[in-house]
């Protein structure tokens, strides 16, 4: 490969955005796969999409949308089940203020 | 001869006609899954003793003479992305280990208003990203067609759990192949629908304009009824369409002469293992002989599939697993300091290599800056690969190409190199790209005795025409119907 496309200090901005943290051998290792596979990625820059417009969702379909009613939904108890910390009916997440 | 090596069709008629009680077909099921799944390890979790009184509800309504729903009795493996009522879930990450879901997909109520029996939850690639079934949080699935072989993947469990008897029916779910591509490691009929013609409520996003839930079965018989089964509208999901859903079981038995058939020459280049180009070749000569019209037709954009979809789909990924962050379900990290910190230990103990690597690629892909040069630039080339898709069926009424490139892979083989592990799917990305709907199904076993796939692409909401299409090579193919060696062998001969 030529030239890096991305850094390994861009890689720990975006481990940034993405929530993750690495620690520095695999901040080297991502760098390096990182750069191989947007190296590959570049070939889509041999096409002139100019005129071209984008597709997000294949099939076109109209907008459904529900009827504006309450129905029965999931129950407190249930919604909490999964959750490791639960306090008074709440998820529980550490202090932040 | 065992109740668990036939067909769901089979086994749907001799339960009917009294022949055998439910609950011997779930028992043989479930002795079978005790003698090789050791070795297999297709499955994550068992639902047995639910499964087994569900056989026993099952043998009073036949007794009683009631009614039996169209899949009344059939053994049904689920893929662990796919919500199950109080079965764990886990998507094989260790994120969501322990995962009890409170509701069910829509495929799942609409299976058990069929009367079919989930028997369990099968191994994937973690979060469905992988073609290998290596990337799952707990341990790789073998090939049962070769113990030393990956059964390919995101759907590895699901199709190895088929071909090893050990299920009827499995879903899987194909976002760039993950259905077809095990289906041909192992041998087995995979069905990739329409985008939008199976509701996707309950199935774990990966990349929401891409994922499908599809269908791993034994013929094309059992294919068409578990379609009819699980296809049509829902309303909780707004992306699934309002169309009417055909009789496939039906419409599949109707002849092809006059079917015209394309065969894309972009499918046809370096990196095609020669015994699978001569396996559809020979299959090629089949259609003809039955009467169907073959013209070579170019695809011109097929070499931008790859690159253009692993931008997509990892962009869409990094926003669908945002939701993973020990608050609400799931793994939380013991380690943290405060919410920050809390979140990013969470996930980065919790996700494995190949999802952070897709969480990082579509970060970086949708972040400020790149999105034009990245995101946009990937989603105005998949116009121009669906539209190289609507041009060929103008003139053809399906396209036939190789599953995969190669048959299955050796196990670690393609581990250390992401991209070579991606070029696996350089045949099926394209179909998920377009919505359109294809058909994996066994043509060739090669000299290693492992199973080769061929595949039926269609138009948009046409299977009826590749199931046809499907049916008539299944029933007309000289290629004997064989049985991995671990269905018969004692297991300690087999390991």
């Amino acid at each position: 490969m030529t030239e890096k496309i991305i850094t390994k200090k861009e890689v720990e901005y975006v481990a940034q955005l993405a929530n993750l943290k690495f620690n520095e051998e695999e901040k080297e290792e991502f760098t390096s796969q990182l750069n191989s596979i947007l190296d590959y990625f570049k070939k889509l820059n041999e096409i002139n999409t100019e005129n071209t417009p984008p597709t997000a969702y294949i099939i076109s379909m109209p907008n459904l949308l529900n009827e504006d009613k309450v129905k029965p939904s999931l129950t407190q108890e249930e919604v909490l089940f999964n959750a490791k910390h639960v306090k008074k009916g709440y998820f529980q997440v550490p202090k932040i203020i | 001869m065992t109740l668990n090596q036939l067909t769901a069709h089979e086994v749907i008629d001799l339960i009917r006609k009294k022949k055998v009680s439910t609950y011997e077909v779930i028992q043989d099921i479930y002795n079978q899954i005790d003698k090789v799944d050791n070795f297999i390890k297709a499955f994550l979790i068992l639902n047995r003793e639910e499964a087994l009184k569900q056989a026993k509800e099952i043998d009073i309504k036949v007794k009683n003479e009631e009614e039996l729903p169209p899949l009344a009795g059939v053994a049904v493996a689920i893929k662990d992305i796919i919500t199950t009522k109080g079965l764990e879930t886990t998507c094989g990450s260790k994120i969501l280990k322990g995962f009890i879901p409170p509701y069910n997909a829509t495929v799942i109520n609409k299976l058990k208003e069929a009367g079919a029996i989930i028997i369990g939850k099968t191994n994937m690639d973690e979060f469905a990203m992988g073609s290998s079934t290596e990337n799952s949080a707990f341990g790789p699935t073998c090939n049962p067609w070769n113990l030393k072989r990956v059964p390919g993947g995101s759907s590895g469990g699901s199709a190895a759990a088929v071909a090893a008897d050990e299920a009827f029916i499995a879903l899987g779910t194909d976002t760039g192949g993950s259905v077809r591509q095990p289906a041909s490691f192992c041998g087995m009929v995979g069905l990739k629908p329409t985008y939008g013609r199976v509701s996707r409520y309950g199935l774990v996003a990966y990349a929401s304009s891409l994922d499908q839930i599809g269908t791993i079965t034994k013929d094309v018989t059992d294919c068409a009824l578990t379609m009819k089964v699980i296809s049509g509208h829902d309303h909780k999901d707004s992306t699934s369409a309002i169309l009417e859903v055909p009789d496939y079981l039906k419409s599949c038995q109707e002849r092809i002469e006059g079917l015209k058939i394309g065969v894309p020459k972009e499918y046809f280049i370096a990196g095609l293992d020669l015994e699978v180009k001569d396996a559809i070749d020979k299959a090629l000569k089949l259609f003809e002989r039955l009467g169907a019209k073959i013209e070579e037709v170019s695809l011109p954009h097929t070499e931008y599939s790859l690159a253009t979809y692993y931008l997509i789909a990892t962009a869409e990924a990094s926003s669908n697993l945002a939701r993973y962050d020990g608050v609400q379900y799931g793994y939380r990290t013991e380690n943290y300091e405060d919410l920050s910190s809390m979140y990013k230990r969470t996930r980065s103990e919790g996700f494995g290599n190949e999802v952070k690597r897709r969480i990082m690629l579509g970060t970086y892909a949708l972040s400020s800056g790149y999105y034009d040069a990245y995101y946009l630039k990937a989603q105005k080339v998949r116009t121009l690969i669906k539209e190289d898709f609507d041009k060929a069926f103008r003139k053809y009424d399906i396209l036939v190409t190789p599953t995969s490139p190669t048959p299955a892979f050796k196990l670690k083989e393609k581990v250390a190199d992401p991209l070579t592990m991606y070029l696996s799917d350089i045949y099926t990305i394209p179909i998920n790209l377009a919505g359109i709907p294809a058909i994996s199904l066994n043509c060739e076993y090669n000299k290693n005795n492992l199973p080769l796939g061929l595949q039926i692409i269609g138009k948009p909401f046409d299977e009826e025409t590749i199931l046809r299409a499907a049916y008539n090579f299944e029933q007309n193919s000289e290629v004997e119907r064989k049985k991995p060696e671990i269905c018969s062998a004692k297991c300690k001969e087999v390991a």
